[in-house]
């Protein structure tokens, strides 16, 4: 009698163990595959002029916005360029509303893809709740490109 | 002076959470039963402090005290009364100090309610949650007072909440949602209080049970809100953007209800204790991770407060102490716990571990897509990734579809055993009644979306599921009617939430698959037509507010001809910091919302507007605040009431 509750016992058990396995192993393949797929990478503006961007994917790319650079063209089309404010200047299109903390001479990032002749087409440019706030991938360009190394040569 | 005072009294209640810390648990310890009794006075005195230094926080927001920094950073003489005080939790200090306010308030009510657990065990419990809040008001007093000065030399005027957050939505989303993250540091503390004691028993998750149940409905009610507010008040229309800090607090709530339902079986049938306390552990570690995550600036975030490393290495230190030592002692004396009960492989307490399972794997994705850019950028030497919602909705989503169809299946299982031929024979007929259904109101309403469909056919599954089961409690009593209202209240409360994730469910999939959006450049006079409604812009005025100026839009809808509502979207900005805000215009309705935001100005006199016509959106929070009343309303079951406790405890203590 105990002895048979045992091995039942023991039997859901390996059902158990198994089935967690299997929902594991499967969990874990569907997570790499999709992070694999989604991983934008940020490239600083003259990573994308020294051509060390990869040309249609998607990617993020940051820097200030230039100054009297922001040109509307039909319906809601507008163009910029972002800058690290020391050599490299990236033209940057997008098509919709703008956020609300964009302006002339604050830092953005852009999420969208390179095309070959150097336009950045964005298809979202992020906010951020606070005009403080400096997203850390623009200051970090900001520092770098301000030290005295050619920024092109640091890639992966 | 004020500022001096709310100084000193967070510097009391400091002390006043190292003596809980410490007196009671050596009072276990020594078996000293005063200082075991201390663990009841001490809660009040804590509570009192913190209470009274939140209190001096609040005065000097309210009489615009710029000499405090922290005031004058987020407060203005304009700032209407309520945002004043709203503002004090506006930024990292004060917000802490409310989460350390609040840690106090938990701590005070598990010292009242407790009255029927032994004296050591509550000793322990409020020992543990003493050392809690002397992390955290440390933390406060050594990285981020929010009363220091900034004498001689203050500003005459503040520099302003941030508009966004000047908002009914911000007064009240932050203290519910910190009731739910602190709140889930009663059952850490019980789980750890237990472990000590050694006495794991069916006791511990009836009393944790209630505390559980009301501390994860807070937290669901702080993520509805959030979801509310990000909706109305950011402009895109948007209500879930899988950010960074979001998913800090939908991680403890996944595992929050994970460990809801482990609790229930650990009740009932004395299963999975171990794991139950692993989960009462890691809830609460999600909850530090999140306060962690937001407050250290380690991701980018729409939500970041300003950085500051210093603040981020205090939290990680004291997350690893909390939960490194939480995990050895749970690794030293978890092994010992053994499950007496044996159960079917086919039994409800395999659909609770497979609703455990599946919740623990989702969460571990979301966990992976929050911090995959962290170790990225470690292990590349600074280079740095996102990872946007297409990760989440593409690894989280069939996971939690597979918990649907699981949530819809389990009401009907049984404990010990549910033979398969009779659950089969009783769910088939109402999953087909369900398919059926949805097919045709996917069908007609809209447009033959298969996965839709199959969404919907869910809902509508665990919705017949939940009336076949009330049906089935009511079967053989006498009189039904009566004995719906002598029902206990537990299951109405679990009837409620798993009704209210169904409303969400069918609101998400709705507002997703049906959704219109455009993004137009009006002139005065154009029309815009979207899902049967014209949209006439007719010019943008100004106006002004207590704090700012707006261009006001106006936007008439009409349907066939007939009014249905003028709109009026803005586009604020603010005297103080001269920040611009949308403030988007909604008509809401229980079966559509129509959304109109004003964009910038483009060129002579047109300008960019965003509209949206989204259906069953509101069904989103409802089903939200729904699934809060249900987990609410299971406490106020007689089960729970002390006395049945305090038998329970009794046969449970040892001599």
């Amino acid at each position: 009698m105990k002895f048979g509750k045992m091995k039942s016992h023991r039997r859901n058990r390996l059902l158990l163990v198994l089935l967690a396995i299997a929902g594991t192993g499967t969990a874990v393949g569907l997570v790499l595959m999709a992070l694999n797929k989604n991983i934008n990478l940020f490239y600083a503006p003259a990573e994308i002029v020294a051509g060390n961007a990869p040309v249609g994917e998607t990617i993020r790319a940051g820097g200030m916005v230039v100054n009297g650079s922001v040109k509307r063209g039909k319906d809601l089309d507008v163009s910029f360029v972002i800058s690290d404010l020391k050599s490299s200047e990236v033209t940057v299109r997008y098509s919709g509303i703008l956020p609300d903390l964009f302006r002339e001479g604050q830092g953005v990032i852009a999420r969208g893809v390179l095309r070959d002749d150097g336009v950045f087409v964005a298809d979202e440019v992020l906010a951020k709740h606070d005009e403080k706030y400096m997203p850390p991938e623009v200051a970090d360009v900001l520092a770098d490109a301000h030290k005295d190394k050619p920024q092109a040569g640091k890639t992966l | 002076m004020i500022a001096e005072l709310g100084h000193f009294c967070l510097i009391l209640a400091l002390g006043l959470a190292a003596c809980l810390a410490i007196i009671p648990a050596l009072g276990v310890r020594l078996g000293n039963e005063s200082w075991m009794r201390l663990s009841a006075s001490l809660p009040i005195g804590l509570f009192l402090f913190v209470g009274m230094s939140f209190a001096c926080l609040a005065s000097a927001f309210l009489t615009d005290d710029f000499s405090v920094a922290y005031v004058a950073r987020n407060s203005n003489t304009l700032l209407p009364v309520y945002y004043k005080f709203s503002a004090l939790w506006g930024a990292h200090e004060g917000s802490f100090l409310l989460w350390s306010l609040i840690m106090a308030g938990w701590t005070l009510a598990v010292s009242l309610f407790s009255g029927a657990l032994t004296l050591d065990m509550r000793a322990r419990v409020l020992s543990v949650m003493g050392v809690l809040s002397f992390g955290f008001i440390l933390f406060l007093l050594a990285t981020s007072d929010p009363f220091e000065r900034s004498l001689p030399i203050y500003p005459s005027e503040g520099r302003d909440l941030n508009p966004l957050l000047q908002d009914f939505g911000l007064i009240v989303h932050p203290p519910m949602l910190y009731m739910g993250y602190v709140g889930l540091s009663v059952p850490f503390s019980f789980a750890i209080a237990t472990l000590l004691s050694g006495r794991l028993d069916s006791a511990w998750a009836r009393w944790s049970r209630p505390w559980t149940n009301v501390a994860w409905s807070f937290l669901t009610i702080g993520i509805t809100l959030g979801s509310w507010w990000a909706y109305y008040e950011l402009g895109w229309g948007g209500w879930w953007f899988w950010d960074a800090v979001e998913n800090a607090s939908f991680m403890p709530w996944l595992i929050g209800t994970a460990l809801i339902h482990s609790l229930a079986a650990t009740e009932k049938r004395g299963v999975f204790k171990s794991w139950t306390v692993l989960l009462a552990i890691f809830a609460f570690s999600f909850s530090m991770l999140g306060a962690f995550l937001v407050r250290s600036g380690v991701l980018t975030s729409v939500h970041a407060f300003a950085v500051d490393p210093e603040r981020g290495l205090f939290i990680l230190a004291f997350l690893t102490i909390v939960v490194g030592s939480s995990l050895t002692l749970y690794a030293v004396k978890a092994a010992g716990i053994k499950s007496v009960a044996g159960f079917d492989f086919s039994s409800r307490e395999m659909f609770l571990l497979a609703n455990n399972v599946l919740l623990v794997v989702a969460t571990a994705t979301v966990l992976l897509g929050t911090l995959s850019p962290l170790a990225y950028e470690a292990l590349t030497d600074g280079r740095k990734i996102s990872v946007g919602p297409p990760y989440f909705n593409a690894v989280f989503v069939p996971i939690a579809l597979l918990l649907f169809a699981w949530m819809a299946l389990s009401p009907a299982t049984t404990w010990r055993r549910t033979p398969w031929a009779r659950l089969w024979k009783r769910q088939v007929p109402i999953l087909i009644g369900s398919a059926i259904v949805a097919t045709a109101l996917v069908w007609l309403l809209a447009s033959f979306e298969f996965v839709a469909i199959f969404v919907v056919t869910i809902c509508l599954w665990i919705v017949a599921g939940l009336l076949l089961d009330v049906a089935r409690a009511l079967g053989n009593k006498r009189d039904r009617i009566a004995a719906f209202f002598r029902m206990p209240l537990s299951m109405y409360g679990m009837w409620l939430a798993h009704l209210g994730i169904a409303v969400s469910v069918l609101g998400i999939v709705t507002t997703i698959y049906f959704s219109e959006e455009k993004d137009v450049r009006l002139e005065e006079g154009m029309v815009v037509e979207m899902a049967g409604y014209a949209f006439a812009f007719e010019g943008v005025t100004q106006g002004r507010g207590p704090n700012y100026l707006s261009d006001v839009g106006k936007v008439r809808v009409t349907r066939d001809g007939k009014d249905v509502v003028t709109l009026f979207p803005e586009k604020r900005r603010y005297m103080s910091g001269g920040s611009v805000m949308t403030e988007a215009a909604i008509d809401p309705s229980p079966f559509r919302d129509l959304y109109v935001a004003l964009g910038e100005s483009v060129d002579n006199g047109a300008w960019a507007v965003r509209v949206h016509y989204k259906p069953l959106v509101r069904w989103i929070w409802w089903g939200g605040i729904l699934v809060a009343f249900g987990g609410f309303l299971t406490v106020a079951d007689k089960r729970y009431r002390a006395i049945r406790v305090k038998r329970a405890m009794a046969v449970g203590a040892p001599a």
